[in-house]
């Protein structure tokens, strides 16, 4: 089974209207998972969903075996972390490491214990050098790092980023896709990140594609990318390089799809050799 | 008529602890008519220099002439009420200063205080709200019904109002998505190309100065680092380099394939041009 099974899930904010509508997906353990999809489309309501921050109207959803309801809700929770878009809403204790003991102090940590695990997480986001630092002082990835330290130390196997860069400077961006790049690779987290950025996606393991409240597409982001046409229907940015293809193909020249920009050089290379 | 700096400091809390100089001398020349982007790392200066246009800001020292306008240190300054109303200084996250119970009210707002009628204040109102790309049934709105990029051109239109001839703009597609961004910046191109105005962006976004603006201006350490045309600014990726910015898709692959061998001439601009190069260069299949 895999960690995160939904099925025919459907969530309205009014009576008018599905923010979600149907969804049914499954993302296995381990993966680096995108969420895509322009704004309204319904990709944070699906991780409000899932994190039991709103309550489904009908459907299912079930994370690691566990049914989510009212029953569960504390063993879910505890199971996933998000991380929002605005990095000045989630901070709330006066120093990084008040923030960081914040969600200790939840998880009933001992007081003798709190100092060693408060230097671990912020060494884990880069922060050891910030931990007595005010909020007012730090850049916008800093507050984020600050921010995944304090969901990290709720031990999560979820960890869901919620457009968490989109309001950060390019170095902030930078920063925090690094952060969460590593924390996949060594802690075997499960990562769910909400985003714009294509080439985010271009390097995930697995895509959702939501518009209005469906999912229209799943898959690879190979996979993804290759129906461009039904990506550019729904107002949806394609790597560059599958933009340069289908020039190319309009010139004559037929490549194959390619994520990456080197990919696509590439293949370009070895049709420059045969001429 | 135009916007210059002559060596222009500002100096945050002079004579205290926290003394901060953010900008060093700035000399500048900004051109009207035109749309110029301003990039700069955090910290590098460019909020400070662009709350400066309206007078937000004074300079510590030096002197800067604005529209007819001369704002000098130590001075004085004559005419902000005026002058406030040719520059429109727009905050990043506008829509959060949304507050009337109207789309309407809201715009009319800003003429309203500047003495304008209200009769003549609901009309420039509705002049600005189709110049931002809604139509009349927005009116009646209440702003909080509105979508974020909706919402946005409504604090727009309410600069727009005031009829300024220059349209500032600190990171006005920060928090957009990719559809809501091109429309915005298609927005500012109709208001500079249309409308006349001098738009000037503060962003971090080199995929749309690139495609958008005709000027780049980057801010380093307090200074004017940069100032030049967009063509000459993106002619490599050396200065994105140096700056430690993601140049524009099209740029890094021409990079890519000049490393690779190909023959990439200068100055292309649209990917077709770029597919015309590659294709001479390649066997065609088929």
């Amino acid at each position: 089974m895999a960690l995160i099974e939904v099925k025919d899930l459907n969530f309205s904010y009014d009576e008018n209207t599905h923010a979600v509508k149907d969804v049914t997906f499954s993302i296995e353990k381990g993966l680096y998972c995108t969420i895509v999809g322009h704004n309204g489309s319904g990709k944070s309501t699906v991780a409000k969903l899932l994190a039991g921050l709103l309550e489904k109207k009908s459907g299912s959803i079930l994370i690691d075996g566990y049914e989510l309801n009212e029953e569960n809700l504390k063993v879910i929770r505890n199971k996933i972390g998000i991380v929002f878009q605005n990095p000045d809403n989630q901070f709330i204790g006066s120093t990084v490491r008040d923030d960081i003991a914040f969600g200790l102090e939840n998880h009933c940590v001992k007081q003798e214990d709190m100092d060693e695990l408060i230097e671990t997480f912020a060494a884990r986001v880069n922060m050891t050098k910030f931990l007595d630092a005010e909020p007012l002082k730090l850049s916008g990835g800093q507050k984020q790092r600050v921010a995944i330290a304090g969901v990290l130390a709720m031990h999560p196997e979820i960890l869901i980023f919620d457009e968490a860069t989109s309001m950060l400077d390019p170095q902030g961006k930078d920063e925090i896709k690094r952060v969460i790049r590593d924390l996949h690779k060594e802690k075997d987290l499960t990562i769910l990140s909400i985003t714009h950025d294509i080439e985010e996606v271009a390097k995930s393991d697995y895509v959702l594609v939501l518009d209005e409240g469906k999912l229209i597409m799943e898959g690879t982001p190979a996979s993804i990318f290759k129906n461009e046409q039904k990506l550019t229907d729904t107002n949806l940015d394609i790597p560059y390089a599958m933009k340069l293809k289908k020039a190319l193909e309009e010139k004559g020249v037929l490549v194959n799809p390619h994520i990456t920009m080197e990919g696509l050089v590439k293949e370009l290379c070895q049709l420059r050799l045969k001429k | 008529m135009s916007i210059t700096f002559e060596k222009v400091s500002h100096i945050y809390s002079e004579g205290t602890p926290y003394e901060h100089l953010a900008l060093n001398e700035v000399d500048l020349e900004i051109q009207e008519g035109k749309m110029s982007a301003i990039i700069g790392e955090t910290g590098s200066g460019k909020s400070t220099l662009v709350q400066h246009l309206n007078a937000l800001l004074l300079p510590s020292k030096g002197k800067l002439h604005i529209l007819e306008r001369t704002i000098e240190a130590g001075t004085q300054p004559k005419g902000l009420k005026s002058l406030r109303g040719d520059v429109g200084l727009v905050f990043q996250f506008p829509e959060y200063q949304l507050f009337e119970e109207t789309v309407l009210k809201d715009v009319a707002f800003g003429p309203k205080n500047f003495g304008v009628s209200e009769q003549d204040a609901i009309e420039k109102a509705r002049k600005a709200i189709h110049m931002v790309g809604l139509d009349s049934s927005f009116e009646e709105k209440s702003p909080l019904e509105l979508s974020g990029g909706q919402k946005r051109r409504v604090a727009i239109a309410g600069i727009l109002a005031m009829d300024p001839k220059v349209l500032v703009l600190d990171e006005p597609t920060a928090g957009l998505d990719p559809l809501g961004t091109i429309q915005m910046m298609e927005l500012f191109k109709e208001l500079n190309t249309k409308y006349g105005k001098t738009v000037l962006i503060v962003t971090h976004d080199m995929e749309q100065v690139y495609r958008y603006c005709d000027r780049v201006i980057v801010m380093k350490e307090g200074k004017v680092h940069i100032h030049t045309t967009v063509e000459d600014f993106f002619h490599d990726s050396k200065a994105c380099k140096e700056m430690k910015i993601l140049p524009p898709s099209m740029i890094q692959m021409c990079d890519l394939l000049r490393e690779n061998g190909f023959a990439i001439p200068e100055g292309i601009h649209h990917t077709s041009e770029l597919a015309e190069v590659i294709a001479s260069q390649v066997v065609k299949h088929g």
